[in-house]
C-alpha cells in the first residue's frame, strides 16, 4: 500500500458524508425496516424505507453508528436508491459489490458509488462498506431479524 | 540458552536492544515502516529460541508421545513431560499431575464448566463472574448455566473499570458455587484483587477458577500462595506457540471430575463394556497432543524466567506510565483507569470510530487492535462501540509509543 491507497479510501466525499450523512434519522411511517450489524467492529445500522404499490422506495433513512466507511457507504446509498425501483436497488448492490472486490465492472451506473472503489485495497474494510447495503436487503425482503455481516461472503 | 541479557531487576536501553535481536519479527517493515507491534494483549511474538524449538523437535526426533518404545518417541516424551514440569515449576503448583494441556485459556474455561460445573451445579446455585470478563469467561458459564438450571450472577464494575469488591462480596452466598474471574482484564488492563475475591469466595465454599490468559506473561503467578482452585492461560500470549493452553487445577478436585472428552491416550483399559480412565492430567489429554507447542512454551517459559518477571513488569510499567501521560497530554480519552493496570492502553480517539484509527495506523506499520476485544458488555457499559488497544511488551520501546501518537496526530489531521 502506499499513501495515494490511503487518501483513496479516505477521500473527501466519504469524509464530508460521515461529518454530514444524508436521510439521517428516524423515518416516520415505514413500510420496511431491518437493522444491520457487524459483528466485528459493532457497527451498526438502523434503515427504514417506504416503498409503494409500484414496487418504488419513495422514502428512505438510516441512523447507527459506526467507522467513516460504513457511514458514508450508508449515507450514500440512501442518496442513491431513493426513487429507484427495487430491481434496481438490487441491480446497484450486485454492481457495487463487484467494484469493492476488484472485479471489473461498468461504473457508469455506479456513480457516487465509486467513491467507495478504494475499498478494494483493504479487504479488512469491505464489511463496512457493504452492510448499510446487507441491512437494505434484508428491509425489502422483510427480514425482521438483525442482519450480520458474518453471514455474507464478502472476502 | 541463546541469550546473554541480565537478569537484574531493571533493563537498561542496551538489554532492551539485546532482547528486540532475539524477535526476529521486530526486523520487517510493513508499509515503508518498521513494523511497531502494539498488539501484544491479543497475541505475542517469538523470541528466536521458541522458532529454533519447533524447527529442531521437526528435524530431529518428530514423534508421537507416550506410545512408543523408540528413541525418538522417547525424546520427544521427554520433552513434553518436561514442559510440564517446568510448567508447574512456572505456576509454583505442587505437583506435575496437577498441569493439564489444553487447546487454550478458552478450552481450560470450557473443561472446568462441563467437567466440574456441569455434574454438580443444580437449579438454585449460582456461578458468580464479573463485568470485566473476556466472551470465553462469560459463554461457557452460560451454557453450563443453561444445561443445569443454576444461575449466572454478574459482579458489577466502577467507572474506573475496576471490579466494585463490596458489590462481589454482596453477590456471594452459600448459593455460590463457582467464582470465575479474570486476574487481568484483557479490555482495560485492570489488575483484579484476586487473592483477596479468592479467599471472599472460599469463605462461602465456592471453587475459584482464574482465568489468566492476560496475567501469565506480566507477573510472577504462585498458585498456592492465592490458593485458586483452577488458574488458566495461553501460551501463544506467553511468547509460546499458539494452539496451546494450560489449565491448573488442584489435584484432589481433577481427581474428582469426570473426563472432558474420550479418545486415545486418557484411558488405562477399554472394552465395550466399560472404560477405565487415567490418572489426571492424562485423563484429561485425550488424542494426540499438541507436543511441539508444549515443548515451545517450555522455551519461552525459561526466556521469559531468564530475563526475570520483575524486570519485566517493572518495565513494562514504565511504558505504560509514559504512553499513559501522552494520552493525557494527546487529550485521548483512556478506557479504564483502574489504580493497579497491566501495560494496557485502551482509548477512543475524539469521535474517530477505532476501525478508522486503525487503518490509519496500520499504514504506518503500527499493529494496535480496534474493536470490542471479545468484552462487548465492558463496552457496552462504558458506551463505546469499540476502542483502540495499544498493548506493550517488554520488547517494545518508548520510541515506538512517540510512532504511534505521532500516526494518531496525523489521524486527527485527516479527520480535521
Amino acid at each position: 500500500m502506499n499513501h495515494d491507497e490511503l487518501s483513496e479510501l479516505y477521500q473527501e466525499v466519504i469524509m464530508e458524508h460521515n461529518h454530514h450523512p444524508r436521510n439521517y434519522g428516524v423515518l416516520p411511517n415505514a413500510n420496511h425496516q431491518a437493522a444491520g450489524f457487524n459483528p466485528l467492529c459493532g457497527d451498526r445500522i438502523n434503515l427504514k424505507l417506504n416503498i409503494d404499490q409500484d414496487d418504488k422506495i419513495t422514502a428512505i433513512m438510516f441512523e447507527g453508528n459506526g467507522c467513516a466507511i460504513s457511514i458514508a457507504s450508508a449515507s450514500l446509498l440512501t442518496e442513491m436508491v431513493q426513487g429507484k425501483p427495487v430491481a434496481e436497488a438490487y441491480g446497484l448492490f450486485e454492481q457495487f459489490h463487484e467494484l469493492l472486490t476488484g472485479k471489473t465492472v461498468n461504473t457508469a451506473s455506479l456513480g457516487k458509488l465509486t467513491v467507495l472503489a478504494g475499498v478494494n485495497a483493504f479487504p479488512a474494510r469491505v464489511k463496512c462498506a457493504t452492510l448499510a447495503w446487507h441491512t437494505l436487503k434484508a428491509a425489502l425482503a422483510d427480514d425482521a431479524s438483525t442482519v450480520s455481516t458474518e453471514t455474507g461472503n464478502d472476502l | 540458552m541463546n541469550t546473554a541479557h541480565t537478569s537484574s531487576t531493571r533493563f537498561s536501553p542496551a538489554d532492551i536492544e539485546k532482547i528486540r535481536a532475539d524477535f526476529p519479527i521486530l526486523k520487517i517493515r510493513v508499509k515503508d515502516h518498521p513494523l511497531v507491534y502494539l498488539d501484544n494483549a491479543n497475541t505475542s511474538q517469538k523470541p528466536q529460541c521458541v522458532i529454533d524449538a519447533l524447527k529442531e523437535y521437526y528435524q530431529d526426533y518428530n514423534a508421537n508421545i507416550h506410545r512408543a518404545v523408540y528413541e525418538i518417541s522417547e525424546r520427544a516424551t521427554a520433552a513434553y513431560e518436561a514442559s510440564r514440569t517446568r510448567v508447574a515449576q512456572f505456576l509454583n503448583a505442587s505437583g506435575n499431575n496437577e498441569i493439564v494441556f489444553v487447546k487454550g485459556t478458552t478450552e481450560a474455561i470450557n473443561l472446568v464448566a462441563q467437567s466440574y460445573g456441569r455434574p454438580r451445579l443444580k437449579p438454585g446455585d449460582e456461578v458468580l463472574i464479573t463485568a470485566l470478563e473476556h466472551h470465553s469467561n462469560i459463554v461457557p458459564w452460560q451454557l453450563v448455566c443453561e444445561q443445569t438450571g443454576a444461575t449466572l450472577r454478574v459482579a458489577p464494575i466502577n467507572l474506573q473499570g475496576e471490579v466494585i469488591v463490596e458489590e462481589y462480596e454482596r453477590a456471594l452466598s452459600e448459593k455460590t458455587k463457582i467464582v470465575a474471574v479474570g486476574h487481568i482484564s484483557n479490555a482495560l488492563g485492570t489488575i483484579n484483587p484476586i487473592a483477596d475475591m479468592i479467599a471472599k469466595a472460599h469463605a462461602v465454599g465456592a471453587v475459584v477458577l482464574i482465568d489468566g490468559a492476560q496475567a501469565a506473561p506480566h507477573t510472577p503467578i504462585d498458585v498456592q500462595a492465592l490458593d485458586c482452585d483452577f488458574y488458566a492461560f495461553s501460551s501463544h500470549k506467553i511468547y509460546g506457540p499458539t494452539g496451546l493452553g494450560v489449565l491448573y487445577g488442584k489435584k484432589a478436585l481433577l481427581e474428582a471430575m469426570p473426563p472432558y472428552q474420550g479418545g486415545g491416550e486418557m484411558i488405562k483399559w477399554v472394552s465395550f463394556e466399560k472404560t477405565l480412565y487415567q490418572d489426571p492430567p492424562y485423563k484429561f489429554e485425550a488424542g494426540t497432543q499438541h507436543i511441539e507447542g508444549a515443548i515451545g512454551l517450555k522455551v519461552a517459559l525459561d526466556y521469559l524466567c531468564h530475563l526475570g518477571l520483575d524486570a519485566i513488569g517493572h518495565y513494562e510499567q514504565e511504558l505504560l506510565y509514559y504512553a499513559t501521560n501522552l494520552a493525557r497530554e494527546h487529550r485521548l480519552n483512556i478506557i479504564g483507569e483502574a489504580l493497579h493496570k497491566a501495560s494496557i492502553l485502551s482509548f477512543t480517539l475524539d469521535n474517530i470510530h477505532a476501525h478508522d484509527v486503525g487503518t490509519i495506523l496500520n499504514h504506518y506499520g503500527i499493529a494496535v487492535r480496534a474493536g470490542h476485544h471479545c468484552a462487548l458488555p465492558v463496552m457496552e457499559f462504558f458506551h463505546v462501540p469499540a476502542t483502540l488497544r495499544a498493548s506493550f511488551s517488554f520488547y517494545n520501546t518508548k520510541s515506538e509509543i512517540d510512532c504511534l501518537f505521532e500516526a494518531l496526530r496525523k489521524t486527527r489531521e485527516m479527520f480535521k
